[in-house]
């Protein structure tokens, strides 16, 4: 197949602090000990997509992260790392690096993503469609409703993007109508237009945007040079793109009203019969042929694109690491409901505990939980439904629950971990006491020190 | 059913209940528009003839088929020939089948027809509320028990809605029974309506719907591609309700949108749809044209001629959709097509044609006379040499000789048109003249008229149609020769758009003008929709912010177009300050903004009369602003609009109109000698200049001798006084 894979990894996002930093930008956090970009390109392997650009925020993350994939994936992908400027957005990212953009279809991905839905199928239904764009969405989450109730109003963002208004036609194929969250606030508005041409429409709101898309290149490139101004895939483009469905041209004639001198026009109007060549070359009578080629709409004819979705089975797992709620769910589920994603084999107490860790007397590890390697637990230990990263050296008496702690993670005795994330090489001295605490790398935490719901990073 | 109650078993009791109540309905004969005009002056509609049966006989058949028991009809116009119509009808005397009547003069909507008949108590149960023009033979069973099951389960679910699967017309937006295009929302698990736009403004082209409906279910279907039946399945509570509402006229405009607007009674109404059956409103003229075909291709089978009612009918079925009633005279070599019915008496003549045509009883065809789509009621006279498309021709009319009815004509009752006289397209004609109507608004145009002239009609009736009759044939008629009535003019609401609703099929030119309305809505679309960018999320004010900056240029346009026409139209001053004042009602501007669009409008105005020099372009700016004083003047009664004009001034002298940058400060004297700025405004401006940048005070600088002369003058003033 002849697609070129966009991973859009990201940097050091500001929601996920204290866990990123520049040594360990979002793409290299541990997922059940595995970075969580991982996932997303074991799962491109598995279709068979091995022309993959894995695009960072910032040069020093891009060399982590190219470091660490040239040492894992040498021989199994064909991985480029691209750096481009933090605070760009999804659009500029592949504005940025449109020049090595060469395959007739490009799948965006983004690197946060940890799901079982095979991108192939994506691809393949981009394909049959002939489509400008087809996005993939998911059943939105709602067993993890009960966690995002117990943390409050932490986490609005993640709950107001559960809410995406999605139109689709009857035969959920095509999408009519997009809007996310933010947008929810007002009224909908729908253009009576696509209504018209297709009849019926649903809408759903129990669908969420994966940030899984197949572009034409052509088109995607297209837009991208003609509205500057888009920043965000998501927001801007696939709206647009959506918006602009049935009438592919208001592209070039509405666009560029802004100061544009001759030479601009020109360019842009030679892309416009490019651009409408590519878009009428549709091969199956959809809802949108059926408008443009109905008995008294042949002045329509051409004028079309389609924009598709691919609806994810609700059996399927799908989730974004965007916020420390859904670190925290994403590694919860990893090693518990979705455990054929962690790519380990669970022993019979439905756990993993790596040969080499070492478990002290009366400590038990329960079931959906993960020992790292060469990780030591002392005496009367209790782990519940968390992860420990590689060699960690944990005390007697220390309870560790719903819990993630990173490598080389000291922790003292008689100290109880709730809730919490404990990065990289941070040292918990005696009778710690945290409680739903992010701690970041290299903190150094006090003796007998209690806190609760707190961010505790080196200054 | 009676009503045995002997039997102790509770168990069957619910059902025992249910089968205890009758079936009530009710029907509306009287559809409370005007949309049949001329023929409804003369005939109610519901006793229009629909391939040789009156519409309500339709009606009524289907409600007895139904299995509805007690049928209360609401008469208002012409009520006395509707209860005559049925008391000599067999509709009175079936068996479990009664009909009342409940007649009401004051009745101007539904709404008050539903108020009336909840004051007569006569309605104890789920009932089903018909218009008595509904044509269909779907079966209510199902959705009888879907209503009955769900009002088990939520008593707030008063009203189940029948509606069918119909696209609109991609160009015209309308269905094929002429109505106009409707969206609809509805809940796709429990089929609840969830919202209703009819009359959709074409030019409109988003559909807003509130958020709480998506916040409250996670999937909803809109719908574009259903027609709406106008057959209600109703409990009880839907007649309360438009007693408690006594503004509810309409029943899908007020009571429906009442009820999905208001949330706090939580009524709500659903929807049953069907599906292979046959369910449609005669709405128009365009709708009587489809569903009488529909009827003659037995779509609503058993309501077909060769079956109806009673089994009385002599009409009987031959090949290609023909149907002949008995006693029919036809000449040999007339060619009677397909799908054409003839009713009994009628005689045809020598080489005429009929083809896709409803032909009344006792007609009189001549020879050589081609009638194509006509609907050609009871004892018409058409003579020799004639030629009929698409029309509708009622009782007892004559047409003479030669004469020709171009598609769409209607002619009432006993019209008479000259020979060789050509009807041109889509004209109504009647012995009666067009009533002078001030109020166009529909609803308010039956509550005066209508009613006024119905019971005028229903009192002299036949009298008084003879009696113009007479009149009218004595003087010259604009209908040729011997012609007999009126040409009802086409002005009245909507009616430009006659080609909409008229039996003849829609014609190509028509089709292509809305094709490319329709394509214009569509970059219309495109225009509204935020350009770019805006769309991210933390920008909520998006459109807002978009629409200001066009919004600004527009209203700058509008107000010099009517400076303009101001100064080129010799409109009266007050004229043109009442059309500034609306213009800034409606784009929401100040004062301030007004002057300095009508300043901005002059200085334009006056650099464009031919000036040699400088010294001429003085001087037209000081006719202009001496001419229209009054006119600036009467928006700047405060300073800061003043200093708005100053500012305006300015910034033409930097960008859109250089030549004024040297005059600057001669301008600047002139309107203040003339009083159209005053020296506080001058001085302020100045002082809102100080701290700005060099560039902005290169004016300041020029009129820095008048602002000086201006901060002395003060004192003269004060000595001369």
């Amino acid at each position: 197949m002849d697609f070129q894979v966009v991973v859009l990894a990201g940097g050091t996002s500001n929601k996920l602090l204290p866990l990123v930093s520049k040594e360990v930008p979002k793409p290299l956090l541990p997922v059940a000990n595995r970075p969580v970009l991982s996932y997303v390109l074991e799962l491109l392997e598995l279709s068979n997509l091995k022309k993959i650009i894995v695009v960072v925020e910032g040069e020093e993350e891009a060399l982590h992260v190219g470091g660490w994939i040239s040492g894992a994936y040498v021989d199994r992908l064909n991985v480029e790392v691209a750096a481009v400027p933090e605070d760009v957005g999804t659009a500029g990212a592949i504005r940025a690096i449109a020049h090595h953009l060469t395959a007739e279809d490009i799948l965006v991905v983004s690197g946060d993503l940890v799901s079982d839905v095979p991108p192939g199928a994506i691809a393949a239904a981009h394909r049959r469609h002939d489509a400008v764009v087809t996005a993939m969405l998911c059943p939105a989450p709602v067993s993890g409703s009960s966690e995002s109730g117990s943390s409050g109003g932490k986490d609005k963002t993640k709950k107001v993007g559960r809410h995406d208004l999605i139109g689709l036609d009857p035969t959920t194929q095509f999408l009519l109508y997009i809007a996310t969250g933010a947008e929810l606030e007002k009224d909908v508005r729908i253009q009576k237009s696509i209504l018209r041409a297709v009849g019926q429409m649903e809408i759903r709101t129990d669908l969420m945007d994966a940030h899984l898309y197949a572009f034409k290149r052509s088109v995607l490139l297209e837009v991208l040079d003609q509205k500057p101004t888009f920043r965000s895939l998501k927001q801007d483009v696939l709206p647009y793109l959506v918006r602009s469905q049935l009438r592919s041209e208001v592209l070039f004639n509405g666009a560029p009203q802004t100061e544009e001198n001759g030479s601009e026009k020109v360019i842009s109007q030679s892309n416009e019969q490019m651009l409408s060549q590519i878009l009428s070359n549709a091969t199956h009578p959809t809802f949108h042929q059926r408008y443009a080629m109905g008995p008294y709409c042949s002045a329509s004819g051409g004028r079309t694109h389609k924009c598709c979705v691919y609806i994810a089975e609700s059996s399927k797992y799908c989730a974004r690491l965007n916020s420390i709620q859904a670190y925290s769910d994403i590694n919860r589920d990893v090693i518990g409901e979705a455990s054929h994603l962690s790519g380990y084999s669970f022993s019979a107490h439905n756990n993993i505990i790596h040969p080499s860790a070492e478990l002290g007397a009366k400590t038990t590890v329960g079931p959906h939980c993960m020992l790292g390697e060469g990780s030591q637990m002392s005496d009367k230990c209790s782990v519940k439904r968390s992860v420990i990263g590689r060699h960690c050296r944990i005390g007697a008496n220390v309870k560790i629950v719903n819990s993630i702690v990173m490598n080389h993670v000291t922790v003292g005795d008689g100290c109880s971990i709730q809730g919490s994330v404990i990065c990289s090489n941070v040292q918990l001295q005696e009778r710690v006491v945290l409680k739903d605490c992010q701690v970041g790398a290299g903190f150094v935490v006090t003796a007998g020190s209690e806190y609760k719901g707190e961010v505790l990073a080196k200054k | 059913m009676g009503a045995p109650k002997k039997s102790g078993v509770k168990v069957s009791e619910e059902a025992e209940e249910l089968a205890r109540v009758p079936l009530q309905a009710i029907l509306l004969a009287d559809s409370f528009t005007t949309k049949f005009r001329p023929i409804t002056l003369e005939r109610p509609k519901v006793l229009l003839p629909l391939v040789n049966v009156p519409m309500i006989d339709y009606t009524l058949a289907w409600l007895e088929s139904a299995g509805v028991e007690e049928v209360f009809v609401f008469c208002c116009a012409h009520s006395k020939q509707v209860t005559s119509y049925l008391k000599k009808s067999e509709w009175l005397s079936q068996p479990n089948f009664t009909v009342s009547m409940i007649e009401s003069h004051h009745s101007i909507s539904a709404g008050d027809a539903l108020r009336v008949i909840y004051e007569r108590n006569v309605i104890n149960g789920d009932f089903v509320l018909i218009s008595g023009d509904t044509v269909s033979n779907m079966s209510l069973t199902q959705a009888l028990q879907e209503h009955k099951e769900r009002r088990k389960k939520d008593n707030d679910a008063i009203m189940t809605m029948v509606i069918k699967r119909s696209k609109p017309h991609p160009a015209t937006h309308q269905t094929r029974l002429g109505t106009d295009e409707l969206f609809m929302s509805i809940d796709p698990n429990t089929k609840q309506l969830l919202y209703y736009e009819e009359k959709a403004d074409y030019a409109k082209g988003i559909l807003h719907l509130d958020k709480s409906l998506l916040l409250d279910n996670p999937s909803i279907s809109l719908h574009h591609d259903k027609q709406d039946c106008y057959i209600d399945i109703c409990s009880p509570e839907v007649l309360t309700l438009f007693t408690d509402n006594f503004d509810y006229q309409h029943l899908r405009r007020h009571f429906v949108k009442g009820l999905l607007v208001d949330d706090i009674m939580g009524y709500k109404i659903f929807t049953h749809e069907i599906h292979s059956s046959y369910a449609a409103r005669i709405d128009n003229f365009s709708s009587y044209g489809t569903v009488s075909k529909d009827i003659i291709h037995r779509w609503t089978y058993p309501l077909v001629p060769d079956v109806m009612f009673f089994g009385k009918s002599g009409t009987k079925l031959e090949r290609q959709g023909m149907y002949r009633a008995s006693e029919i005279s036809q000449s040999h070599s007339a060619v009677v097509g397909p799908f054409t019915v003839l009713g009994s008496g009628t005689k045809i003549g020598d080489n005429s044609k009929i083809s896709n045509s409803v032909i009344g009883q006792g007609c009189t065809i001549g020879s050589n006379v081609q009638i194509e789509g006509c609907y050609i009621w009871d004892n018409v006279t058409i003579e020799d040499d004639c030629e009929l498309r698409h029309a509708i021709v009622c009782d007892g009319v004559t047409i003479k000789s030669g004469a020709v009815l171009e598609p769409g004509v209607v002619l009432s009752f006993k019209v008479v048109i000259g020979p060789e006289f050509v009807v041109p397209s889509y004209s109504k004609v009647s012995l009666f003249q067009q009533p002078i109507e001030e109020d166009s608004d529909e609803e308010l145009e039956y509550a005066d008229s209508t009613s006024a002239m119905n019971s005028l009609m229903d009192k002299y009736g036949a009298e008084a149609a003879s009696q113009v009759l007479e009149t009218q044939s004595s003087s010259a008629s604009e209908l040729g020769v011997g012609g007999a009535g009126y040409v009802w003019s086409k002005c009245d609401g909507g009616n430009e758009e006659e080609w909409r609703h008229s039996v003849a099929p829609i014609p190509a030119d028509k089709i292509a003008e809305a094709m490319e309305i329709l394509e214009d809505g569509l970059d219309y679309d495109g225009s509204i929709l935020p350009p770019s960018g805006e769309l991210k999320s933390d920008n909520d004010s998006d459109i807002d912010d978009i629409e200001n900056p066009r919004d600004d240029s527009c209203f700058g346009k509008e107000v010099e177009a009517t400076f303009l026409r101001l100064v080129h139209e010799n409109i009266q001053e007050d004229h043109v300050i009442l059309e500034v004042n609306s213009l800034k009602l409606s784009y929401n501007k100040s004062a301030a903004d007004c002057a300095g669009a009508i300043f901005h409008a002059m200085m334009k105005y006056a650099l464009e009369i031919p000036h040699s020099s400088a010294g001429s372009l003085v001087q037209n700016v000081d006719s202009i602003l001496t001419t229209w004083r009054k006119l600036l003047t009467s928006y700047l009664a405060e300073i800061d609009e003043q200093i708005e004009v100053i500012l305006k001034f300015e910034e033409m002298c930097l960008e859109s109109a250089k030549e004024y940058a040297p005059l600057f400060t001669k301008i600047l004297s002139i309107m203040y000698d003339k009083d159209i700025i005053g020296e506080e405004a001058v001085l302020s401006w100045e002082d809102e200049k100080r701290e700005a940048d060099e560039a902005d005070k290169v004016f300041v600088k020029q009129a820095q001798t008048f602002i000086q002369w201006l901060r002395e003058a003060p004192e003269e003033d004060d000595d001369e006084e």
